[in-house]
């Protein structure tokens, strides 16, 4: 029966999985958002504690996402992998460098002899925080964008400026994206805190950050998305030619009504969430948000990569431009991929039991003090 | 596609990925090996119920997390960096090479990640089954990591399971089993778990001796010893046999490398083992590059032969043979392989001119020559040698790839003895009173790091010029970014990673110091 399946169709099949490991990525990228407000949420050192442990607990899964998004990629549309990560390099090597500094900086924070001292790591944790999602929405953007490369006919990258993906920087629309991620995170980091942490006090503050962050993820966001609509697109011919379309990622969204729907559900789940938590005493809009937050990543990758658009667009270079076509893996590597990827739902089943099992109890102070492992 | 390469750009790419591997297996074995003793002692603790027990797994996983903290910072550039410097790789081989890092990701780092969180945090929130479980998924988790890597590594040192497909010039996979079940792959991982299983226990039998030493913790120490001592003792054995198996694959899927190891500049029968040797230069050349001789050895004559081909007589080829050519031997030479080589690559470049201006069926008949069976072993077996400029660049550093190889191999030997003498101590009730013994393991804890880190080198500074053996130098592998920004990345990992590692000694200098808790 595998015989029949297409290497078409496993290429949208592992696009959908890519875009999913994006979603999550993002949601998860909650942990980020609480780093970036490590000096200015808390209002005391216990504080400050309470909520390093909140996100300490969960810092991983993020981190683990991330390299197994890196690693779908590289087997699933390898030349992805060579031409963006080779040519955008100091993006990447940014990006890089704030989760290195991320993962001691837990462990090491409060440890006695860390010749640092504890604020170093406080700042580790900020850096990451802010950079990380700052850094990944923008390089994302890209994808709607455009970056300057071109391939040779061995499919090796040439980057078109010695800025090797930091110029990225400088158009407004990439940072808008950026900056959207990034108080994203903020907002889904302060409803993690309403959720899962027991002191009052730091819940009420978190509920009254929540208002400013959110405003400014929607100001950033509505600006991404209306420019997206409105400007032109990277189409493919079915001749692989890849040209611009007028209001390309509009016809996508209403060429693909599923997509439209996935979309809507993931930005109504988004503010729902927010409002939940704003006007009401509801500890559980994390759930809504960060499910909102997965479908409408999931939704922008679609229309960044299906009905015939190129995922990776060149701006020097049209006809190098990235397609889900010209950039994935052999047939049969995707098939074996395909069965790997069907124990993915296996792997989500045991993180959630482990998550319930670690947040059976909000995190207070008291919590702390009979916890071995306290960061 | 390796003409203007600047070389400088080629040894910065080629130092950074050694800094940062190097650095990543300087936390990666205590990890593999720590998390199996740690479950080991726990599984004790959920037997009996023995409070001690408790106490001494809860001591040894403080100092796992400080360690894992630091091998998961070091790790994560590594996968990345195969796309940031070495791009024209990552596409090359991507079809096949992305395919075991996704695994990795997908079954191993969240199998590791996952309960890695409710091994720490879990004590107080889950059952006591619940969190022994737990711990020992995080070291399947992290065993089962290093084993996806590992294959993909060994896929580089013998590329087998694939055929090249000259529409997209890259590689692409044809039998995912053949990349698991690769000879290379399956003495490689089980070499390198068992050494991270060594290198833990001796962490451990060291860090007790000090606590002897020190009349502290008594119990806990002599516990620690027994559970290191035979977990220990297991893995060197199981290090030495599977790096005699390891040995044998080298000898014949990369027999230039084999003979670097040796040192064996001319081929020849009844070949002796060499124990202990120092090398000079010999005088004797080949093209620019001098040969190796003996200054000093002591050997078993004729063991090389017998282990490597089971006969006391059997021929190993030399350096100058696997150069030069041996026709009685059957041993092709090298600039043979480059005309070879060279010929495919001539054809891939036709191939791409035919599609270019649209000769449909001249590009079919090329395609076609790409899957015949005899071209791939008889050309594109070679291809990797069309950009290799002179016979002998084909040779790695025959000095570095023998020194890493014997010292490693002594060290082997030294754990094996260290291992039985500390079970002997203690079940002779004498262990406390052997200082000598117990300072002796206190310093031995470095020499797992360094037997390691030599391995490693010989791994890959041994296959050099090869990437991919036979298919693809390091040259056309790089991406071809400013010097500059190499060199820039490569101080800043630099500085970072050390900086780092100071903080990690200091802290886990500290924690032993301070001892488990009460």
């Amino acid at each position: 029966m595998t015989a029949m399946i297409s290497h078409l169709f496993l290429q949208h099949y592992w696009w959908m999985i890519i875009s999913l490991l994006a979603g999550i990525l993002v949601f998860l990228m909650f942990v980020q958002g609480g780093q970036s407000m490590i000096f200015t949420l808390p209002l005391n050192d216990g504080q400050r504690r309470l909520l390093v442990n909140a996100f300490g607990r969960k810092w991983e899964f993020t981190f683990t996402t991330l390299v197994t998004f890196g690693g779908a990629f590289f087997a699933s549309f390898p030349l992805f992998y060579s031409a963006s990560f080779g040519g955008a390099y100091w993006v990447w090597i940014a990006i890089l460098f704030s989760f290195i500094v991320q993962a001691v900086a837990y462990e090491y924070r409060t440890k006695p002899a860390n010749v640092y001292g504890q604020r170093t790591f406080d700042i580790f944790l900020f850096i990451n925080g802010t950079l990380g999602p700052f850094l990944i929405g923008t390089a994302v953007a890209t994808f709607f964008t455009g970056s300057a490369f071109s391939l040779n006919e061995m499919n090796q990258v040439r980057w078109a400026n010695g800025w090797h993906g930091l110029e990225a920087l400088v158009s407004g629309r990439n940072l808008s994206l950026g900056l959207a991620v990034l108080f994203l995170s903020r907002v889904n980091g302060l409803l993690y805190i309403i959720n899962s942490v027991g002191e009052t006090d730091l819940v009420e503050r978190s509920r009254k950050k929540l208002l400013m962050n959110s405003l400014t993820f929607l100001v950033f966001f509505l600006f991404f998305l209306v420019t997206l609509l409105l400007s032109g697109g990277f189409a493919v011919a079915g001749s692989g030619e890849v040209s611009m379309e007028k209001f390309k990622y509009l016809h996508n969204l209403f060429g693909m009504p599923l997509v439209l729907i996935l979309f809507l559900a993931g930005v109504v789940g988004v503010l729902f969430g927010i409002g939940a938590s704003l006007f009401s005493p509801a500890r559980n809009g994390i759930w809504f948000t960060g499910t909102g937050s997965i479908l409408a990543v999931i939704g922008l990758f679609l229309i960044a990569g299906f009905n015939n658009t190129a995922f990776y667009p060149s701006s020097t270079d049209l006809n190098s431009s990235l397609t889900i076509q010209n950039a994935s893996s052999s047939l049969f590597t995707l098939k074996t991929m395909m069965f790997v990827s069907f124990l993915v739902p296996v792997v989500l089943a045991y993180i959630w039991f482990a998550w319930k099992a670690i947040n059976r109890n909000r995190i207070t102070e008291e919590e702390l003090r009979g916890e071995g492992h306290v960061y | 596609m390796i003409e203007n390469l600047d070389l400088t750009l080629l040894d910065w790419s080629r130092a950074q990925f050694a800094l940062t591997a190097i650095y990543h297996w300087l936390f990666v074995p205590l990890t593999l090996g720590l998390s199996f003793i740690v479950a080991i002692m726990e599984t004790i603790y959920v037997r009996t119920g023995d409070e001690e027990w408790k106490r001494m797994t809860r001591f040894w996983m403080t100092l796992f997390g400080i360690n894992f903290a630091i091998g998961v910072a070091t790790g994560i550039i590594l996968e990345f960096e195969f796309g940031t410097n070495w791009s024209n790789y990552s596409w090359f081989v991507g079809d096949i090479f992305g395919a075991p890092l996704a695994i990795e990701g997908i079954l191993a780092f969240f199998l590791e990640s996952t309960f890695v969180a409710v091994m720490f945090f879990g004590w107080n929130k889950v059952s006591r089954r619940f969190h022994l479980v737990s711990t020992w998924l995080v070291a399947v988790g992290a065993n089962l990591s290093a084993l996806w890597i590992l294959v993909a590594n060994s896929w580089m040192q013998n590329p087998v399971g694939m055929v090249f497909n000259p529409d997209t010039a890259r590689n692409e996979m044809t039998s995912f089993w053949a990349l698991l079940f690769n000879p290379v792959a399956v003495g490689k991982f089980l070499h390198t778990i068992s050494s991270g299983f060594l290198l833990a226990s001796m962490f451990v039998l060291g860090i007790s001796s000090w606590y002897l030493l020190k009349k502290r913790e008594e119990q806990l120490a002599k516990r620690s010893i027994l559970i290191s001592g035979i977990f220990g003792l297991l893995s060197s054995l199981m290090v030495a046999y599977t790096g005699d198996m390891s040995t044998r694959t080298i000898a014949r899927v990369q027999p230039v490398k084999f003979a670097a190891l040796e040192a064996l500049s001319e081929g020849k029968q009844e070949a002796g083992l060499t124990i202990v040797g120092i090398l000079k230069d010999s005088g004797r050349k080949i093209g620019g590059r001098s040969l190796t001789e003996f200054s000093l050895k002591i050997e078993v004559p004729g063991l090389l032969s017998l282990m490597t081909s089971g006969d006391r007589d059997a021929f190993v080829p030399g350096i100058s043979d696997l150069v030069n050519g041996n026709e009685a031997r059957s041993i092709m030479p090298v600039t043979e392989k480059i005309l070879r080589g060279k010929e495919a690559k001539e054809l891939l470049s036709g191939y791409k001119a035919s599609k270019h201006e649209k000769m449909v069926q001249k590009a079919d008949s090329i395609s076609a020559v790409f899957r015949d069976p005899g071209f791939i072993s008889g050309n594109f077996r070679y291809f990797g040698y069309a950009f290799i400029d002179k016979p002998e660049d084909v040779v790695p550093n025959v000095k570095l790839a023998y020194y890493t190889f014997h010292v490693m191999v002594l060290l082997g030997f030294f754990f094996i003895i260290m291992f039985a003498l500390a079970l002997f101590y203690l079940f002779r009730g004498t262990i406390s009173a052997r200082k000598w013994f117990l300072w002796l393991a206190v310093w031995s804890i470095l020499l797992p790091y360094v037997s390691g880190e030599l391995g490693w080198a010989l791994a890959e500074a041994g296959r050099q010029p090869w990437i991919i053996q036979d298919l693809m130098p390091v040259g056309a592998a790089v991406t071809r970014i400013s010097p500059g920004s190499v060199i820039t990345t490569f101080i800043l990992f630099a500085v970072l990673f050390t900086v780092l590692l100071i903080s990690e000694i200091s802290i886990m200098v500290r924690q032993i110091k301070l001892g488990p808790k009460h």
